[in-house]
């Protein structure tokens, strides 16, 4: 079984819902993110989505274009994320990781060269946010052959029958996309949410995680309510930028996320119980 | 009549997934594939539909002034001594370029989808302003977005939108420019989807826009096409157009794709030279990738970020291309060329001066690569450059360059 089946499988008979923080690689430093990924799972994250930061980051809000640009200027680069995610594993075999980016990088790369080393890495899953239905083939292929789960996004704007086709070719879970917006955006509805997670299930069995729109403990309980996991980006990137906006160092940068993934935890924990 | 096989090859593009060949498509984020299929359905109606055609035609001529000129250069063309070049004069048109041919077309959209407000991403200023004409004429919201660098050097425009009744949002990040401007238009769309119609100023962006801008520019090519016919009995040897994203030059050659005798030339920005690595000419030097929703020649670097770009005229200072130029390029029928920021100077003076016809500091790529061509070429044989725009938005950097206080 794949790490990600397993992991949501394990998290299931303990009724939890999984915590999935998003960083960017390479944010604040490259030297910083591997410890920053193993500090992340002792506060409480299920699976580490890691951002691949690229030149032209059309989803993400203010927060996380920046961390994309400190993280570019820093020198990070597709090959080098894949370095780290190895490095990662020497000391965390069990984590699922998954890397979140645009598709030209892993275009320019080459879907089979990506597939290979990102496999000998030691990553789970690839989502491209710009890479539809329509268009996933080909990559999907490649993904396939080295048993990597390709994880499909569904949005607000999704219409039902479009769900199913999604569905049907899933892996992994699926990745709910709370709110017509980019990253980071503050008009999570609740309601909404609730009703379009009950559409993705009657064409899926697959873990249902949501991300966009939950940034701190409240948010999270209300979300792992009606989800199996539950992704925070913006808000933990935020936490870091301003530590060391304030003068912290990069060590202080890490803890200012420790703590509040440790609250969001703790949120997440109390909409199980 | 007989339809030749060629003919059918480039009416078969974009396919029903929007690919011209390897390239186009639709690489955007989840959210807004159901905006994209809608406007694919009400575009593939309307654009059969008769009384849509009528408005759109009702509005090119009487609101923008067309049919524009076919122009022939006469001074200009003695003063190289080669082929006679006719000029195409968008420049002409109701707020001075070929951009507005695409606005009223899209805001044409925008009416019959119901939406109330429009957004656009723009560079030179060009579609900004055609975009904010076009939503004041119809009484709808207007938000423009502009890389700051441009709003510097297009500070007129900018002026000119706000009259208007736009709004200018400046974008800090990235480049700066337009590239930067597309990327925070797509991010204002995908958080307003629901009363918002994006109109993309050329032919990039997902599938259908690089078919729709495409079609609504056409005009173009089918007018001068009947001009050339009707003034020298006979079809033009070569067409020049300048390319940034690519809709002059596509409206301009498309009509005449078929026409084997037609050779086209297609200009990007060579900004300071090729070999500088400072320029804008991802056709001439760039590598396939997807940027803004297509897969099309970028430029980029050994990780496939989107490099930053240098052109003296913001509406040509973009890493990327429309995707049907991309795949005219690999199937040899359109040449593309370049010419450097100094070129494109002389040329901007060179016609004011000999034709007292300004043009605009993108078009000046067109026309500093049709000199050299037409020297190449005979008295007995034409050239139809697309003058895409007008110069009064460059006066100021013009001057600046030439260390002239206004
Ligand atoms: C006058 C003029 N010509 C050309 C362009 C380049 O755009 P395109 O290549 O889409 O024609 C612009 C863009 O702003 C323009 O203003």
């Amino acid at each position: 079984m794949s790490r990600i089946a397993g992991r949501f499988q394990q998290l299931a008979a303990q009724r939890r819902t999984a915590l999935i923080p998003y960083i960017v690689a390479g944010d604040p430093s490259q030297d910083a993110t591997v410890p920053l990924m193993h500090r992340m799972v002792e506060s409480g994250a299920d699976i580490i989505e890691l951002g691949v930061p690229f030149s032209d980051p059309m989803s993400e809000g203010p927060v996380i274009q920046q961390a994309h640009e400190r993280a570019l200027a820093n020198g990070m680069c597709l090959s080098r994320v894949l370095e780290l995610v190895q490095e990662f594993r020497k000391s965390d075999d069990t984590t699922p990781l998954l890397l979140m980016g645009y598709a030209n990088p892993v275009m320019y790369m080459g879907y089979k060269a990506f597939a290979d080393a990102a496999s000998a890495a030691g990553l789970d899953a690839l989502i491209t946010v710009d890479i539809p239905p329509e268009e996933v083939d080909d990559i999907n292929a490649q993904l396939q052959r080295v048993d990597m789960d390709n994880i499909f996004l569904v949005a607000p704007t999704t219409p039902e029958e479009r769900i199913s086709r999604i569905a049907a070719g899933a892996s992994g879970f699926i990745y709910y996309v709370s709110l017509k917006g980019v990253t980071g955006a503050g008009h999570l509805d609740m309601e909404e949410v609730t009703q379009r997670l009950a559409a993705i299930r009657r064409h899926s069995q697959l873990p249902l995680a949501v991300g966009f729109g939950i940034k701190d403990a409240d948010s999270a309980r209300a979300v792992a309510a009606v989800a199996d996991g539950v992704v925070v980006g913006s808000a933990l990137v935020n936490a870091m930028a301003q530590t060391l906006a304030d003068g912290g160092n990069s060590g202080q940068a890490i803890e200012a996320v420790a703590s509040l993934l440790g609250e969001i935890r703790q949120g997440i924990d109390s909409a199980a119980s | 009549m007989t339809i030749n096989a060629s003919k059918d090859l480039y009416a078969a593009v974009p396919d029903e997934q929007g690919r011209f060949g390897p390239y186009g498509g639709k690489f955007v984020s989840e959210t807004l594939m159901a905006a994209l299929a809608e406007l694919e359905v009400v575009y593939s109606n309307l654009s059969t539909d008769k009384h849509f055609q009528q408005e759109l035609d009702h509005d090119l001529q009487h609101y923008v002034g067309r049919p524009s000129p076919l122009y022939e250069a006469k001074r200009w063309s003695d003063s190289i001594g080669g082929a006679r070049i006719y000029l195409k004069r968008e420049d002409l048109n109701h707020t001075g370029a070929h951009k507005v041919n695409n606005t009223v077309g899209q805001a044409l959209l925008a009416k019959h989808m119901g939406k109330k407000r429009v957004i656009a991403e723009t560079g030179a200023g060009q579609h900004g302003v055609a975009t904010a004409t076009i939503a004041a004429r119809l009484g709808l919201d207007c938000v423009v977005f502009m890389g700051e660098t441009d709003i510097q050097r297009q500070a007129l425009n900018v002026y000119r939108m706000k009259l208007l009744g736009a709004e200018v949002v400046s974008v800090t990040s990235g480049s700066r420019t337009l590239k930067d401007a597309m990327n925070e238009a797509m991010r204002d769309w995908v958080t307003n989807v629901d009363n918002t119609f994006y109109i993309i100023g050329t032919v990039a962006g997902p599938h259908p826009y690089p078919m729709l801008v495409r079609d609504f520019q056409c005009v173009i090519g089918r007018e001068a096409r009947a001009q050339s016919l009707a003034q020298t009995g006979r079809l033009p040897d070569a067409l020049v157009a300048c390319v940034g994203g690519g809709s002059n030059a596509i409206g301009l050659f498309h009509p005449f794709l078929h026409d084997e005798s037609v050779a086209m030339y297609g200009v990007e920005a060579g900004g300071h030279g090729i070999s500088t690595n400072q320029h804008a000419a991802p056709l001439t030097a760039g590598t396939p990738g997807v940027l803004h929703g297509n897969r099309t020649y970028l430029m980029q670097d050994s990780d496939g970020q989107i490099m930053d770009t240098h052109s003296i005229s913001a509406g040509l200072d973009y890493p990327g291309v429309g995707p049907e130029h991309s795949w005219l390029k690999d199937i040899g029928r359109v040449n593309y060329v370049v010419a450097n920021d100094d070129e494109a100077l002389r040329a901007f003076h060179k016609l004011t001066k000999i034709e007292g016809i300004m043009p605009a500091l993108e078009t000046s790529h067109a026309l500093a690569y049709a000199e050299t061509l037409a020297a190449t070429m005979t008295p007995e044989q034409t050239i139809i450059v697309n003058l895409s725009g007008r110069g009064d938005k460059d006066i100021l950097t013009v001057a600046e360059i030439d260390g002239i206080v206004v």
